[in-house]
């Protein structure tokens, strides 16, 4: 199957594990046959600070070493930046805006001319990892607005990838907390 | 030279990995498995070193990883241990690099094989840890072959083919090896790995013709010459690097038969009728090829010349590839600081000149790590006039 270029566009606080998020998806991605990259900017890297993260997913290879200027996905992880920070900037037309909050998707549409998905991935995130990192619920919930990845590949991926780094509860929670958000992420309409 | 081929599937390719510049290099360095390593941290190359150290714990390597208190001190242990008759290695970048000077001069003086990732970073002050070529730039006239990386594959397979190329017969000499700084160091792409045998068998086993160690044969390396001998040597120590391209195209040529994947001193991307090229080196390269088949599409013949040979520098290659171009805009990620433009546009102008008729135009870009977006490359191809041209900068 031949994707056109997917480009995405992370914003998050130091902390808040877009790094780890925008190089999985990439890795997951490779392992599936695609040419994908993830990159965080790196700045000043203090927790809480505003930071951005950067995934192309492609079926062809990926010539570009630049940043992304036109997302066609952004995820906000951190409500709080919506505002303080333009998410939507240079959001490609029929773009996708998925934000990482308890209010409904209509709250933001007003933000851009993006179609607006909405996931409480902080509360998943304590309720099925006990600890409010989103960064995994918003790959669940990017799964489902894109379709860009095989959520089972996916979840394969973490039962395997994270099995160096965590126990047993802890994957499993994380594996909750993507398919939850998969299935909970609404759009506006 | 090899223009560029799109690559597409990926399914059932061998050995595919998620690698970030560093890992991929660190990938490389375990596969070499070289006797001594000797290094110091620094941001951006850190990882490379401190990936491999955990090789080195874990037994995947036979490496005597010597952890020093100084990149003057890693170079001079590589250095040491190279003298002795071991295949050594170290990894740096910006400060670090700057802090090996006169050691850097040491090692190619002695003609020791050392090779060295370098990532790519700008130098202090104002203090940044981003890409710009400043650092290895200040040591191109150092004796050393320098070979620079468009993506992380690159940066694999360069190191890889530089241990040949530097401990060739008619080379000798130490091979920097450079990537861009977090561009390419610390993002996450495809690499196609190659098997460790495979590895293996192309560097083969390191056997010095001249060493230290060797009891049988007894030399002196770091002797004194004055005015008796100082310009025979210094002479002797230019020769190889006139012997280098074929080496390295051999070589590439070689590597190209194991793995699919070509090398020459140059690639060309929709080069040959060209009349407006773009040179440069490294990462950006492939933001521009990404330009150019945009460009092509309304009518305006672009092309570009990327750079893999920075040292021994492959004039007479560049004239014969862009010399009939109408115009070349060459990219510099360094400051001359000397009123006329970068090092790379210096010599390539040089390597023109009698040559071409073509429009030379210098533009210096992405200092410190300033991205070069797909804008500002497509604003690259018509810039025009005499001067240096700030690319990118505000103000």
């Amino acid at each position: 199957m031949t994707t056109p270029m997917i480009e995405i566009r992370w914003h998050g606080r130091g902390g808040q594990g877009v790094k780890t998020a925008c190089e999985f998806v990439a890795a997951v991605a490779i392992q599936g046959g695609k040419y994908s990259q993830g990159f965080p900017e790196y700045g000043p890297e203090r927790s809480g600070a505003p930071m951005k993260g950067f995934t192309r997913i492609s079926s062809e290879k990926i010539r570009e070493h630049c940043s992304i200027y036109h997302p066609g996905v952004v995820l906000v992880l951190d409500e709080s930046l919506v505002g303080p920070e333009d998410v939507c900037e240079g959001l490609a037309d029929g773009g996708s805006v998925i934000i990482n909050t308890k209010r409904d998707a209509s709250s933001f549409s007003d933000l851009c001319g993006g179609t607006i998905w909405t996931v409480d991935a902080t509360s998943i995130a304590i309720e099925e990892i006990g600890r409010p990192i989103p960064n995994m619920p918003m790959v669940g919930a990017l799964l489902k607005v894109t379709g860009i990845l095989d959520l089972d590949h996916l979840l394969g991926a973490v039962e395997r990838d994270f099995s160096r780094k965590f126990d047993r509860k802890t994957i499993e929670g994380n594996l909750r907390a993507i398919r939850r958000a998969f299935d909970e992420v609404k759009r506006d309409g | 030279m090899s223009e560029t081929k799109t690559e597409t599937s990926l399914k059932g390719v061998k050995n595919l990995a998620a690698l970030t510049g560093n890992e991929a290099v660190a990938q490389a360095l375990r596969q070499i498995n070289p006797d001594v390593i000797a290094a110091y941290p620094i941001t951006p190359a850190t990882e490379i070193v401190q990936i491999f150290s955990t090789y080195v714990s874990d037994g995947l390597v036979n490496t005597e990883f010597v952890a020093v208190e100084s990149e003057h001190s890693a170079m001079s242990a590589t250095i040491g241990a190279s003298a002795a008759g071991a295949r050594a290695m170290t990894a740096t970048s910006s400060q670090g690099l700057a802090l090996m000077w006169e050691m850097l001069y040491i090692a190619s003086g002695l003609r020791r094989p050392i090779v060295m990732p370098v990532v790519n970073r700008a130098l202090s002050s104002p203090i940044n840890i981003h890409c710009d070529h400043s650092d290895t730039m200040g040591a191109r006239d150092a004796g050393w072959l320098h070979i620079f990386s468009e993506d992380a594959q690159e940066a694999y397979d360069n190191t890889i083919q530089a241990i040949r190329i530097s401990e060739h017969p008619d080379i000798q000499l130490p091979t920097m090896v450079t990537m861009d700084g977090f561009i390419i160091s610390h993002g996450m792409e495809v690499v196609k790995m190659l098997d460790d045998d495979v590895v293996r068998d192309f560097v083969g086993t390191y056997k010095p013709d001249t060493y230290l160690l060797d009891v049988d044969k007894p030399v002196t390396m770091g002797g004194l010459d004055f005015t008796d001998f100082y310009f025979e040597h210094r002479r002797q120590l230019a020769e190889p690097m006139e012997a280098a391209p074929g080496v390295v195209k051999q070589i590439g040529e070689e590597y190209g038969k194991l793995t699919g994947r070509k090398f020459g001193l140059y690639e060309g991307y929709m080069l040959d009728d060209a009349d407006y090229v773009m040179v440069l080196l490294g990462s950006t390269a492939g933001t521009a090829k990404t330009i150019i088949p945009e460009l092509r599409a309304k009518g305006i013949k672009a092309g570009l010349l990327k750079l893999r040979m920075f040292r021994p520098f492959p004039a007479d290659e560049i004239a014969d590839a862009a010399g009939r171009a109408k115009k070349i805009v060459v990219m510099d990620r360094a400051e001359g600081f000397n009123a006329v433009g970068g090092p790379l546009c210096a010599e390539v102008k040089a390597a023109l000149y009698g040559k071409s008729r073509a429009e030379v135009v210098n533009a210096v870009y992405g200092l410190g790590g300033r991205d070069l977006g797909p804008d500002l490359a497509r604003a690259a191809f018509d810039l025009s006039g005499p001067g240096v041209i700030h690319l990118g900068v505000r103000g």
